[in-house]
């Protein structure tokens, strides 16, 4: 009978959180940052039909990076988990951090027990009627969660990038000057984003019931000149 | 609630009614009495010159009997399309909830909205699921009424009980007065109509039904209820103000006393 190779637990963590870290720093960044009207996401995306960002519901977006098909396969979760709890119940009872919680559950326990943990990282936004009832959530490959205030980046080079909004954050800019914000921290010093490369929607209170809104091309285009 | 992840095959995609389906099972019907429910009446919906218009009377009854004065039966099922309800008021609200969603929910899923006819074959689906419920009583019969933002114009659906998806060119109408309705619209009914005219016409049709069919409820100008009428245009749906209805009830109902016949 051969005996199995032992491996020490935290050198299995730590394989698989190197992993995980390293599929996700392959792919883009993207950047939250909440304006006067409510949240604006901005993605690093040169793709019009992979979408990173997306409506969950009414006042809920969400938006992942790293592996598409595994955040996507998240994304569809989310919307199905909201409409089915608006359906059941009702649409005020639909909440982001219940979602965040499911969400971090499915990452944790696939981190722990399956054999490849999930290359993504997801966050998930709500919108509340003031602007100091906004909520960011923010969940790691590992299941970890975090509660954002203001801002918030995702991918690789996160850092970098966090470094340089909180430089310059301000949450009562207009959506057009928020935009340009988080793309001169999504850019950096050394490179030039134009508006082909971005995926930007916002969740805004004067949207109506459903906030999300996309900023397709052209608005885009105008936002940021 | 756990968060509905499934296994390859058994992923409903932007199903949302096969989703609901699988996560609470309805009870089986058992064969029994046919039960005497609230229902819901007349609806009318046209088509008129960059758009459609829907429109319902307020009236709910359970045999001869008024349930309920102020029921809404026209409802926006998306941005650019209505659906109007006649029959079991109960299942039939419930059945317009569920078609919103539908919509909304495929919208997410997908990235984009369905085609009209996509939209009126989802609500078909719908109530083929209603048959079994149908026979024991419990009809649902709609209108469906959208803008097809590919072509630029407005079309109205009319539907059976067993989901069957009949396209009106006019007008279309369902419910206990919908005969008398019909014989209005038919009457004035006039291609490339504008809008006001397709408003003034909606609005005698019901009131003519209301005077025909004790189902149907007309104009309360006492408790100040009249019928919701929706336009759905290119720039989405509309409904009425209260007050654009009332003044519009006022003036018919001026005129027909001016002819000294009432109707």
């Amino acid at each position: 009978m051969s005996t199995p190779f032992y491996v020490a637990p935290e050198q299995v963590m730590k394989d698989r959180a190197d992993y995980a870290r390293k599929g996700i720093a392959r792919g883009r960044s993207l950047v939250a940052t909440t304006y006067a009207d409510g949240i604006v996401i901005v993605a690093e995306n040169p793709s019009n039909t992979l979408h990173k960002v997306s409506e969950i519901y009414d006042r809920i977006g969400f938006a992942g990076v790293g592996k598409y098909n595994e955040f996507d396969q998240l994304r569809i979760a989310g919307i199905r988990h909201a409409d089915l709890k608006g359906f059941n119940y009702s649409r005020h009872d639909v909440d982001a951090l219940s979602l965040a919680n499911q969400y971090a559950q499915i990452l944790g326990q696939t981190f722990t027990h399956e054999m490849k943990p999930m290359e993504v990282e997801i966050l998930v936004v709500e919108i509340g009627e003031e602007a100091a009832d906004d909520q960011m959530f923010q969940i790691l490959y590992d299941g970890t969660v975090y509660d954002r205030t203001g801002y918030t980046a995702l991918g690789g080079d996160t850092e970098a990038i966090g470094e340089r909004l909180e430089e310059s954050f301000d949450e009562r800019l207009e959506l057009g000057a928020a935009v340009k914000q988080a793309l001169r921290a999504l850019s950096g010093p050394d490179r030039q984003l134009v508006p082909d490369d971005l995926e930007v929607a916002a969740l805004g209170r004067s949207n109506g019931r459903r906030t999300f809104r996309r900023v397709l091309e052209a608005e885009l285009a105008e936002l940021v000149t | 609630m756990n968060l509905p992840l499934f296994p390859v095959g058994d992923d409903p995609g932007s199903d949302f009614a096969q989703l609901v389906r699988q996560q609470n099972p309805q009870p089986v019907l058992q064969d029994g009495d046919v039960l005497d429910l609230p229902h819901g009446t007349t609806c009318v919906a046209m088509r008129f010159d960059g758009g459609v218009l829907v429109a319902g009377d307020r009236r709910a009854t359970s045999g001869h009997l008024i349930s309920y004065r102020t029921m809404q039966k026209v409802f926006p099922s998306d941005r650019h399309s209505a659906v109007a309800i006649a029959g079991a008021a109960g299942p039939a609200v419930e059945m317009v909830r569920l078609f919103q969603l539908q919509l909304e929910h495929y919208e997410k899923v997908e990235g984009k909205e369905l085609s009209l006819d996509g939209k009126a074959s989802q609500l078909s689906a719908l109530l083929r699921q209603n048959l079994p419920m149908a026979r024991a009583g419990m009809v649902v019969v709609p209108l469906f009424a959208g803008y097809d933002l590919r072509i630029g114009e407005g079309r109205l659906f009319q539907f059976d009980v067993s989901g069957g998806r009949y396209e009106e060119l006019e007008y279309g109408t369902t419910g206990s007065g919908s005969l008398h309705a019909s014989t209005v619209l038919k009457l004035g009914y006039r291609k490339g109509q504008t809008r006001d005219a397709a408003v003034n016409l909606a609005i005698e049709a019901l009131y003519v039904a209301a005077d025909e069919d004790s189902a149907t409820g007309g104009p309360d100008f006492i408790r100040n209820l009249f019928p919701v009428v929706a336009t759905v245009t290119s720039g989405g749906y509309e409904q009425l103000e209260d007050d654009e209805v009332k003044s519009r009830s006022q003036e018919l109902v001026d005129r027909l006393i001016a002819q000294g016949t009432p109707s």
